[in-house]
């Protein structure tokens, strides 16, 4: 029978970044993909001849600097280009407001939306830089093991972290204060054009099912803020070539380590003996050994499908059954053939533009969460589209370029049945109804137009419930709760079995960073 | 209002005195008679008839049956033979106990589980990843116990098949008249006994059945006290008085393992796995905290302690379902959970919590006794259990 020290459950960023991190310590290690490609969400396909899109993420999360220097990730091919315009946001009248990388150009753009905006945006950028600071040394560290989790402990965890990283008493005041708001109300303090906060408040609910008015709401906007520089914005970063070659330099990195990888090779379940994990069964029936098993996949699978109740006492099956996280957002890939004109653009904003936002006010992103609340899909919903063609003339013909528009919300689980082709196509329309509204004479440029719901995001990468995200980022689910409270050590019930998927701390969005500490976890312990 | 059970119509004209109590979902007979006296005496001398419907009951089926109870009980379902029936308590992952009940099973992914409290959820929550369907039929199947020296006999009459084949924690399917009924030779007496499963809308006949063949036999519709008492004689558990589920426990202390409650022989470690295994394997390396024992109270000592007040001795002639204190030279050592005066022996018997080291048989203790509203201290010793275990119980 074959064995190994690791086997690692499918070739995600985490589940590569973990691979390389044991191989580096000397570990063998075997990563089984189910697909014929490595990267996970991470993943471009040619879905229409000669146009090569990012099916699933349209934006790469942050990518800690340690992590591509240990890595040696530039000398393994990659390269990221971040959009000098992370955000233009457009109004159906024709208006649209661009916010930069440069604080100061972004001020003079605010300037002509709302004078006082403008002169409260370098201290915003200033307070949104210092909160996520906190969160993104939280996130370098593993989450802190608490026996008896309570509210109690959360806090003076987060006190104590606070204290530990020499924030001052206002300041640590001011986190406790925002990352239970809802980021409707965050804004609202801050600013008064509709637009700006619109386009900001849907970066606190990307890819949950919660309106810009649920409490705590300000923690996604801070999530997704982790690792911007100063004055940057919900950063957008292109990966070049397309987001596929993140988990090909990832696969690389591992391999140069000395880890192997099997393509084609699906885990049907997780061999335990004695509470202990004995290594894996794939589908086609054979055994590899294993004392070592890290899965990517999300803990409903690993936990409830792979490993199954013989092991899991009933009180923890709940809990795992519990995890919040239902996908809530669609893509549509249009291939075009020339670029639409953007109104009100500035010279040269195209090259630099990332994502064009359609989500005119808090109140609209309120409105289009209103239909998901009862099982349906938005009819205005928020519009968050890219043209990575744009920087990279790699990814479609010669003058067309690739649009992927990510849409939210669509429901997984719609109240009306489950989606089909038909839900698909009238998807589609109406998202190219609301871009040709924003965006004139963009119709006209479809070449081909391509849809992914949540159900073929599930299909396609094993998102559970067809959600990319594998678990919701709201308070309850970060930090010593993520997956669940007691067990955000990448353990779990059945020694020698961890998880190092975005459901694990610190979670979807911070690239890679769960499939490291779930390696530094695997080293830690004695066996 | 408490729905009465699917007997009601034939339990109700017999119950004089109106002592209805609440035992689960519904009401049923406390006693018949104003004292539950002859009832009891019809358990230990001839017959009683019980309605004992108000159990919970799940039917298990499905190709992983077994698996979904073995990862539920203690004890090993695949050596539970079709045809037999196993008495077992359930954990929760810190080995604490949940319920306790019995376990038959009907046919080879058959199986048929009762119990004192609604446990629906926690099955449910045990089946994950497991083809099994669990049925709730406490409303479906109806029981009557029959328990007593002529159980056999009366049952006989309307029993096709010989019940002397029908061995001691057995059950075997059956027709009694025109109803189909499981037989099970089962029940909470510590006597002779049956207990009779059948569906609902055939109580009253099978009721109608076994009430016309006992005549002769002096059969006696008999209530919970009476069981009640005749069960701790037999040193039977009863949840919620003996033990508190650690599903409803408050604290920590008021939990209790299979051993501490002398169930320990009912954990099956050799099972690879089940709610609870880990925490018991430990429990077991270690020595025991407290263990579940009978005690009985010195009748000389009661009866001066009264007559010292200008009393005769008083003691409860129906099971003290209280927590009573238990002393060592002044030092609290435990409780008895249930005292009866057991009309059979002649004794002042309890069920009692003893802490280590101080459980040891033969143990000289003091219980409390209260006389004329003072509290008092009555000698006690450590004695084995059950109180009283006639040969018939298993023959």
């Amino acid at each position: 029978m074959r064995s190994s020290d690791c086997i690692i459950i499918g070739a995600g960023a985490n589940s590569l970044v973990a691979a390389a991190v044991l191989a580096r310590a000397g570990r063998k290690v075997l990563v089984l993909e189910r697909l014929d490609r490595v990267g996970g969400t991470h993943a471009s396909a040619e879905l229409h001849p000669g146009y090569r899109f990012d099916t699933a993420m349209t934006s790469l999360g942050w990518l800690p600097p340690l992590l591509s220097r240990q890595l040696r990730l530039s000398r393994h091919g990659l390269n990221v280009h971040w959009a000098g315009m992370p955000l233009l946001a457009l109004e159906r009248d024709g208006h649209s407001l661009p916010l930069w990388r440069d604080e100061r150009r972004t001020v003079r753009s605010l300037r002509m939306l709302s004078v006082r905006d403008a002169e409260r945006w370098p201290a915003f950028c200033a307070r949104a830089a210092r909160l996520a600071g906190f969160l993104r040394s939280a996130y370098m560290l593993p989450a802190p093991q608490v026996p008896n989790p309570g509210l109690g402990d959360a806090w003076t965890l987060v006190q104590l972290g606070l204290k530990a990283r020499g924030l001052g008493r206002m300041e640590m005041l001011e986190l406790l204060r925002v990352l239970p708001l809802s980021v409707s109300e965050w804004l609202d303090e801050w600013f008064e054009s509709d637009l700006l906060k619109g386009a900001l408040g849907a970066g606190g609910v990307q890819n949950i099912n919660l309106g810009p008015q649920a409490a705590g709401t300000a923690l996604g906007l801070l999530h997704h803020h982790v690792g911007a520089a100063l004055g940057d914005i919900r950063p957008v970063g292109f990966v070049r070539g397309g987001m596929a070659r993140l988990g090909e330099a990832l696969a690389a990195a591992a391999q140069a380590a000395g880890a192997t990888i099997e393509l084609n090779s699906a885990v049907a379940s997780v061999l335990v003996r004695s509470g202990q994990a004995a290594g894996v069964v794939l589908a086609n029936g054979s055994e590899i050994k294993a004392a070592t098993v890290v899965s990517g996949l999300d803990p409903k699978q690993t936990l409830l499908e792979l490993v199954g109740g013989d092991w899991l006492e009933p009180g923890f099956v709940r809990r795992v059954n519990n995890i919040r996280g239902e996908g809530i957002a669609a893509r549509v890939h249009l291939a075009l053939d020339g670029l639409p004109v953007f109104p009100d653009v500035p010279s040269g904003g195209m090259d630099a533009l990332g994502r064009i936002s359609i989500s005119p006010s808090l109140e609209y992103v309120e409105r289009a969460h209103d239909c998901a609340k009862y099982g349906r899909v938005s009819n205005a919903p928020v519009l968050e589209a890219v043209i990575p063609s744009l920087s990279d003339a790699s990814l479609a013909p010669a003058g067309c370029h690739v649009m992927s528009v990510a849409v939210q919300y669509t429901p997984w689980h719609l109240r009306a049945g489950a989606w089909n082709a038909e839900r698909s196509t009238a998807l589609r329309d109406n998202v190219v109804a609301l871009l040709d509204a924003h965006i004139p004479g963009l119709r006209a440029r479809i070449q081909a137009a391509v849809v992914h719901t949540p159900a073929d995001f599930e299909r396609e990468f094993g998102a559970p419930r067809g959600n990319l995200y594998h678990a919701d980022l709201t308070l309850d689910q970060i930090l010593f709760m993520r997956p669940i409270a007691g067990w955000a050590q990448y353990r779990t019930p059945v020694r020698g079995l961890y998880m190092c998927g975005p459901a694990n701390h610190p979670g979807a969005g911070i690239t890679g960073v769960a499939g490291y500490h779930a390696a530094r976890a695997v080293l830690h312990t004695k066996p | 209002m408490l729905p009465g059970t699917p007997f009601h119509s034939r339990t109700a004209p017999l119950c004089a005195a109106h002592n209805w109590r609440r035992w689960g979902p519904c009401v049923v007979a406390g006693s018949y008679d104003l004292h539950p006296e002859r009832e009891y005496f019809a358990v230990r001398t001839s017959a009683a008839l019980f309605d004992v419907s108000p159990l919970y009951k799940y039917a298990i089926r499905g190709v992983d049956a077994t698996r979904l109870l073995n990862r539920v009980i203690t004890r090993d379902v695949s050596r539970c033979r079709v045809g037999q029936v196993f008495y077992t308590p359930w954990c929760d992952a810190a080995g604490k106990v949940l319920d306790d009940g019995t376990l038959q099973r009907l046919g080879e992914s058959v199986f048929r589980l009762t119990c004192a409290e609604p446990n629906l959820q926690w099955l449910y929550a045990n089946a994950t990843g497991l083809q099994v369907e669990i049925e709730d039929v406490s409303e479906q199947v109806a029981a009557l116990s029959l328990q007593g020296p002529s159980a056999r006999a009366i049952l006989q009459h309307l029993c096709p098949a010989d019940l002397n084949d029908l061995r001691y924690f057995h059950v075997m399917g059956s027709q009694l008249g025109s109803v189909a009924v499981e037989i099970s030779r089962t029940g909470y007496s510590g006597d002779l006994g049956y207990e009779v499963w059948c569906e609902a809308a055939a109580a009253p006949q099978l009721w109608d059945l076994i009430w016309e063949a006992g005549m002769p036999y002096g059969l006696v519709p008999a209530g919970i006290l009476a069981l009640d008492v005749a069960r701790v004689e037999a040193g039977l558990l009863l949840l919620d008085v003996d033990y508190t589920s650690a599903r409803a426990a408050a604290i920590e202390a008021r939990k209790s393992s299979p051993y501490e409650l002398g169930l320990g022989w009912a954990v099956d470690l050799r099972k690879e796995n089940f709610v609870g295994r880990a925490a018991l394997a430990l429990e077991q390396t270690r020595p025991a905290q407290w263990r579940f024992v009978g005690i009985e109270v010195d009748w000389l000592d009661v009866e001066g302690l009264f007559n010292a007040a200008g009393l005769a001795p008083q003691v409860p002639t129906q099971t003290l379902r209280a927590s009573v204190p238990l002393y060592l030279s002044d030092e609290w050592v435990g409780y008895a959970s249930s005292t009866v005066w057991s009309p059979i022996t002649k004794r002042y018997i309890g069920l009692a919590h003893l802490r280590a080291p101080h459980f040891a048989t033969g143990t000289s203790l003091q219980m409390e006794v209260t006389v004329e509203h003072q509290r008092r201290l009555a000698s006690a010793k450590v004695v084995e259990l059950p109180f009283y275990d006639p040969p018939r119980k298993r023959s």
